[in-house]
C-alpha cells in the first residue's frame, strides 16, 4: 500500500484527522503524511466538507434531484454541456449516467421555489438540454456513509 | 439452600467487579469491552430478519444446519488450511464458550489436570473446575510477548496434564503465535499425549500476520479441537454462535452433551452466520483495516507515554506494563481520577499482575480521548 494510499482510507473514516494522529494510524512519520497530504490535495482529493444532517439545523435547506435530457450536435459533447452546469453554485453533484437520461444533478437550496426558479432559468434553457424533472427530498437518511439516525452503542462497559 | 461445591470453589470474576466500578460512573470512556463496537453486517442481520420472518423457528439438526457445516468447513479449508468433514466432524455451538464447556465436560475426568497458559481467557479455568478437573497454570512472560514455550510448559509440569488449551490470538494480551512458535508446543503435545483444545475466536483478527492453526502442524490433527465462531471477526457477540471442529470421535462425544444440554445452536442466528459467510468477507476486511489502524495509533500513543507494551499483532488488546506494577491500584485510579475504565490484568489470573488489558474495540475519537485522559493521568503521578 503506498502512502498515499494509507492515508487516504484514515482520511475516509474522518477527514479531520490530524497529521500527527494520522501518522499514529499508519505507522508513517510525520513529514511522509505530510507529504502525502501534499500529493492528495494536488490530485484526487477535491476537497474535505462536513456530513450535515439538515435536519438538525434551524435554516431552510431544500434538496432536489434533477433529470436531464441531452440532445447533442456536431459541435458539442457532454463534457460541454456538464461543464456549464457544473459551474452553477446551486449544482451539488453531477454526474453522467447510463439508462433513461442522461445527466442527473443533485440540486441545494434555501427553498423548493428557489429550487424550482433555478432549474427553469440556468438548466432549461441551456440549448442542449431537451427536458428536465425534478424530484425533491422528503427525507434525507443516509449522506456520504453518514446514517443519520444513528444507534447509540449499547454495549456493556466492561465484558470479558 | 446447599450449593455445589464445583460452584463454591469458582469466585465471581474480577472483570465483574470491575464492571460495577465502571457502571457506577456515567463519563466513562471504556477500554475494557471485549467485544466488537461494530454491529453485525447488514446482510447477516437481514438474513436473521428473514429467517423469522419465513418462520424458520424450529431446531435444527443437534450439530447444526448442514449448509451451514458446509460453509464452515469450505471457509475454514480456504483460510486456514484446516480440513474437516461436515457430517462428522463439526458441530455448531452457541458460541465458543459453550463449545469450550462441552469439550472440558467431554474430556476431562474427576482429577484430570488441563494445562491453562496464564494470564488466560476467564472461562478457561472455570470450565476445568465444573468439569471435575484441576488446572495447571502455565506461565507466559511478557519478554516472550506473551507466547507460550516449552520450557514454559515443563516448568509447570504440563507433562502430566490430560489436555492443553490454546487461545491466539490472545485475550488479554493481543499475542499471536506464528508456525515456529507452535512447533515445539506441539511437539510437547505429541511427546506427552495431550489434547489441545485450540480456541481460534480472533483467527481473522491479525495484523501484518497470517493465522496459522496448530492443527495443521503434523500429528496434530488427530489430537486437536479448534473453536472457531462469528462473534469477533462479524461482530456477532449477542447472536451466540461458534463452532468446534475435530476428529470424529471428539465430536461425538461433545455433541453427547450438546444434544441432551442444547439441543441445537439458536436457529436465527446461524441463519445469520451462513448469510455472514457467504458474503460478508469485505465487511469483515474492513473491521480489521479499522482494527489495524487503531492498534497502531494506541502503540505508538504508548511509546510517546513511556509505557512499555509488546507489539501486540491480534485480536483487539493491547497489553501494556502500569508503572509500578500494581495493576488493580492503577486502574482504579485511572477510572477513578480520568474515568478511563481499562480492566487490570490480574482479572486474568495472577500472570497478568502489572499490566493492563486495554481494548481498542473502540471509535478512534474514543481512544484519542482516552489516551489524551492516561497521559494527564501519568502526568499527575
Amino acid at each position: 500500500m503506498t502512502d498515499e494510499q494509507a492515508v487516504l482510507d484514515c482520511l475516509l473514516d474522518n477527514a479531520r484527522y490530524e497529521t500527527d494522529d494520522l501518522a499514529r494510524m499508519t505507522g508513517l512519520d510525520e513529514d511522509a503524511v505530510a507529504a502525502a497530504l501534499d500529493r492528495l490535495e494536488a490530485g484526487p482529493v477535491a476537497g474535505y466538507r462536513p456530513v450535515v444532517d439538515w435536519d438538525r439545523i434551524d435554516r431552510e435547506h431544500v434538496v432536489a434531484v434533477v433529470e436531464c435530457d441531452v440532445e447533442l450536435d456536431r459541435e458539442t459533447s457532454y463534457d460541454d454541456v456538464a461543464r456549464r452546469l457544473a459551474r452553477f453554485d446551486e449544482v451539488a453533484t453531477l454526474r453522467l449516467i447510463s439508462g433513461e437520461f442522461d445527466f442527473l444533478l443533485t440540486v441545494e437550496g434555501e427553498s423548493m421555489q428557489e429550487i424550482a426558479r433555478f432549474v427553469a432559468d440556468r438548466v432549461a434553457p441551456v440549448p442542449e438540454i431537451t427536458g428536465t424533472v425534478t424530484h425533491y427530498a422528503m427525507e434525507t437518511y443516509k449522506e456520504a456513509g453518514e446514517e443519520f439516525d444513528r444507534d447509540d452503542d449499547d454495549r456493556r462497559s466492561v465484558t470479558p | 439452600m446447599k450449593r455445589a461445591e464445583r460452584v463454591e470453589s469458582v469466585g465471581p470474576s474480577g472483570i465483574r467487579r470491575f464492571f460495577e466500578l465502571a457502571e457506577a460512573r456515567d463519563d466513562v470512556i471504556s477500554l475494557g469491552v471485549g467485544e466488537p463496537d461494530f454491529s453485525a453486517p447488514w446482510p447477516a442481520r437481514q438474513a436473521a430478519i428473514e429467517a423469522l420472518e419465513r418462520g424458520h423457528t424450529s431446531y435444527t439438526a443437534n450439530r447444526g444446519m448442514a449448509e451451514l457445516r458446509t460453509a464452515i468447513c469450505e471457509h475454514v479449508d480456504r483460510r486456514y488450511d484446516l480440513s474437516y468433514d461436515r457430517d462428522e466432524e463439526v458441530v455448531v455451538t452457541a458460541g465458543v464458550s459453550e463449545a469450550v464447556d462441552l469439550a472440558l465436560r467431554a474430556f476431562v475426568d474427576p482429577g484430570d489436570a488441563v494445562a491453562v497458559p496464564q494470564p488466560s481467557y476467564i472461562c478457561y479455568e472455570p470450565g476445568v473446575t465444573f468439569a471435575g478437573g484441576d488446572v495447571c497454570r502455565v506461565q507466559t512472560h511478557r519478554e516472550d510477548d506473551f507466547r507460550l514455550t516449552r520450557e514454559a510448559l515443563s516448568a509447570a509440569g504440563a507433562d502430566e496434564a490430560v489436555a492443553l488449551v490454546l487461545c491466539y490470538p490472545n485475550n488479554p494480551t493481543g499475542a499471536v503465535m506464528t508456525r515456529a512458535d507452535l512447533e515445539p508446543v506441539a511437539a510437547f503435545a505429541r511427546e506427552h499425549d495431550l489434547l489441545v483444545l485450540s480456541d481460534e475466536i480472533y483467527a481473522d483478527l491479525t495484523y501484518g500476520h497470517d493465522h496459522v492453526s496448530i492443527a495443521t502442524l503434523p500429528g496434530m490433527r488427530e489430537r486437536t479441537v479448534v473453536f472457531n465462531g462469528f462473534s469477533k471477526a462479524y461482530a456477532m457477540t449477542g447472536l451466540r454462535l461458534g463452532y468446534a471442529l475435530g476428529p470424529p470421535e471428539a465430536i461425538e462425544a461433545m455433541n453427547r452433551i450438546h444434544q441432551y444440554s442444547l439441543l441445537s445452536a439458536p436457529t436465527t442466528a446461524q441463519h445469520a452466520a451462513l448469510e455472514a459467510l457467504d458474503s460478508c468477507d469485505d465487511a469483515v476486511t474492513e473491521m480489521v483495516e479499522a482494527y489495524d489502524r487503531r492498534r497502531r495509533y494506541l502503540l505508538t500513543r504508548f511509546e510517546e507515554l513511556g509505557l512499555d507494551c509488546f507489539e501486540a499483532r491480534g485480536a483487539f488488546y493491547a497489553f501494556p506494563a502500569v508503572p509500578g506494577g500494581d495493576s488493580e491500584a492503577f486502574a482504579e485510579a485511572l477510572l477513578d481520577e480520568q474515568g478511563v475504565a481499562a480492566v487490570p490484568g490480574d482479572a486474568f489470573g495472577p500472570a497478568g499482575e502489572g499490566h493492563l488489558r486495554v481494548s481498542y474495540a473502540t471509535g478512534m475519537e474514543q481512544l484519542r480521548e482516552a489516551t489524551a485522559r492516561l497521559e494527564r493521568f501519568l502526568a499527575d503521578r
